[in-house]
């Protein structure tokens, strides 16, 4: 016991909720350390969604219904997309996580259980802010000018950063509830039509009656046409006399985040508690 | 019981229908190493991850170092250290990232978990390893820095999952006087292993364990004895009179073990002497040469044969 009083009388020190931040922030810097690790990879996730904003700008352009100019139209759309396909790498770190050895020693440890989380949707998080304002960049390079205020660019950011936040949290616990990387390939591949059966590319009124609808009430959906609406960017609610979802876009890209994070973070806590079972 | 590191009494643990652990018990005293063998399959990982609050038992109750499991978790975790059969690292960063995340999240503080760090790989032979990331260490280095890692806190009880798994001899070795330089300095030590050979060099005591349950314990010299004592082997000459000389030797046909690619013979015997100088005679009688005749105690190999064998049966 003498030569484990130290360390003992060390780590007494400090609140629990002071602990709980130090580990939450222990996990994060890790997150980043990894990324320290893997510049490539980082930069590749950026690239992607400008590669893609840059293709349907340029190559496959047009925008069906859309009235006024597509890269107003195109670039929030993006956004949202963007934000909406962080699901799959989240899946896919936390997949990858749940299946190394060292989850078994941070649960062996008397660290803050949900340290591992936190540190994962910090990481994200940040990942998913450089990820926009990159594209912003690009987008205003590519002719995007929004017409609006300081602090209704603010409000857009904030609305798909909190798409993001929803997003994440489905992420882990779809990695949690498949487990295994072979499911995320599962993920990958729906994700693309859910993705796609939004507004991003083209207005709802352009399609088949029934897609339309499908389309309309897509969380995402919902957040791309309340950022356009804030950005003052053709296809904005109420711009073709549309529905209900879109005429209350704003709304919905509140509740629509919220809704999935008051669903899914529980789902997901719970799951990680669960690995004790 | 002030006395035992570890205390496990009836404890079960079912996964759907697969009984893992069917009413284990387990005393392991302070400063003591405890080895748990036992064949693949029969639950020691299972122990080891309930002990390590990694998994909740059905049913129960086990203490660690006087804090039970379910109820004082984080008490426990300050108190133990796990080496698992597979290197509990993040392999995407370097040794020296590992030993200070850990020493962080075991709530060192930030300057003491670098000193930590450097003591530690110091001591563990990896202080040159600079940025190298794990995933491009060796496996005796994986394994070295894995074990630098559940020292971190000096913890009263370490757990050793199959530690010399997939090591090559000098990797063992390294394992090993590891594993008896803590023991020197107190730390009570349970140790699984499928390796008789690891049981027998490192533990006080052994606790055999087949279909979640212990089926044996004791010294590795009481297990010994438990088995019937003595054996005499003999090697022949001639592989073709390994048939003949069976029935020679003082045992029951049945309790003759043969050995053809060896050319040799081993039974239980009861009298170590009798069984020799009978042995030698009746052979020479026979006209059947023998290269070597010797009595010996039995193997914890030959132990373990027989114990599980009688729970199959």
């Amino acid at each position: 016991m003498s030569g484990m009083s130290g360390t003992v009388d060390a780590s007494v020190k400090g609140t629990p909720l002071g602990w709980a931040l130090a580990d939450c922030w222990t996990m994060t810097r890790r997150e980043l350390a990894h990324w320290g690790r893997q510049p490539v990879q980082v930069v590749v996730g950026l690239v992607f969604p400008v590669m893609l904003l840059l293709m349907f700008g340029y190559l496959i352009g047009g925008g069906r219904g859309v009235e006024g100019d597509y890269v107003d139209f195109l670039v929030p759309g993006m956004l949202a997309l963007t934000m909406a396909f962080g699901l799959e790498s989240t899946m896919l770190a936390v997949t990858q996580d749940l299946n190394k050895g060292v989850i078994d020693r941070f649960r062996s440890m008397p660290m803050t259980n949900g340290a591992v989380l936190v540190g994962r949707s910090a990481a994200d998080m940040l990942q998913s802010a450089l990820s926009l304002a990159l594209l912003i960049g690009v987008g205003y390079a590519i002719g995007w000018r929004p017409h609006a205020s300081f602090g209704a660019f603010l409000a857009a950011v904030g609305l798909l950063l909190l798409l993001r936040f929803a997003m994440l949290w489905i992420g882990i616990h779809l990695a949690m509830v498949a487990g295994r990387p072979e499911m995320v390939q599962a993920v990958q591949i729906l994700v693309w039509p859910v993705g796609f059966l939004s507004n991003a590319f083209a207005t709802p009124e352009s399609m088949p009656g029934w897609l339309g609808a499908a389309v309309e009430w897509n969380p995402m959906s919902a957040t791309a046409t309340a950022v356009r609406d804030l950005f003052g960017s053709p296809g904005a609610a109420g711009s073709s006399g549309a529905s209900w979802a879109a005429e209350h876009a704003g709304m919905l890209a509140v509740a629509w985040p919220l809704v999935l994070v008051a669903v899914f973070f529980p789902l997901a806590v719970r799951r990680f508690g669960a690995l004790s079972k | 019981m002030a006395d035992s590191a570890i205390l496990v009494e009836g404890v079960r643990k079912n996964y759907g229908d697969k009984r893992a652990l069917d009413g284990l018990d387990l005393t392991v005293g302070r400063g003591t190493v405890h080895g748990v063998l036992g064949p693949n399959g029969a639950g020691k990982t299972t122990l080891v991850r309930v002990l390590a609050t990694l998994l909740r038992h059905d049913e129960g109750r086990v203490e660690v170092a006087g804090q039970d499991v379910r109820t004082r978790a984080d008490e426990v975790r300050r108190r133990i250290g796990l080496l698992g059969q597979h290197a509990a690292l993040d392999e995407d960063l370097g040794g020296r990232q590992n030993l200070e995340m850990f020493g962080r999240l075991y709530h060192l503080g930030r300057r003491h978990a670098r000193v930590r760090a450097g003591e530690l790989l110091e001591r563990f032979g990896l202080a040159d390893t600079g940025r190298k990331a794990v995933k491009q260490y060796s496996g005796g280095m994986r394994r070295r820095l894995d074990l630098a890692a559940s020292l971190i806190t000096e913890p009263e009880v370490l757990y050793l999952d199959e530690p010399t798994t997939g090591l090559d001899p000098r990797g063992r070795a390294e394992v090993w006087g590891a594993v008896r330089s803590l023991v020197d300095g107190g730390t009570t030590v349970l140790l699984t292993t499928q390796y008789l050979e690891e049981a027998d060099q490192l533990a006080d005591r052994i606790s055999v364990v087949d279909h979640g349950r212990v089926i044996a314990d004791g010294t590795a010299d009481e297990l010994k004895s438990k088995t019937g004592g003595d054996r005499i082997d003999v090697v022949l000459r001639d592989a073709g009179q390994l048939g003949a000389a069976v029935a020679l030797l003082p045992a029951e046909t049945g309790d003759v073990s043969v050995d053809t690619d060896r050319r040799l013979l081993s039974a239980p015997v009861a009298d170590r002497m009798a069984a020799l100088t009978g042995t030698v005679r009746a052979l020479e009688e026979a006209g059947i040469e023998a290269e070597d005749i010797a009595v010996r105690r039995p193997t914890l190999d030959e132990v373990f044969l027989h114990l599980t064998k009688g729970v199959a049966a």
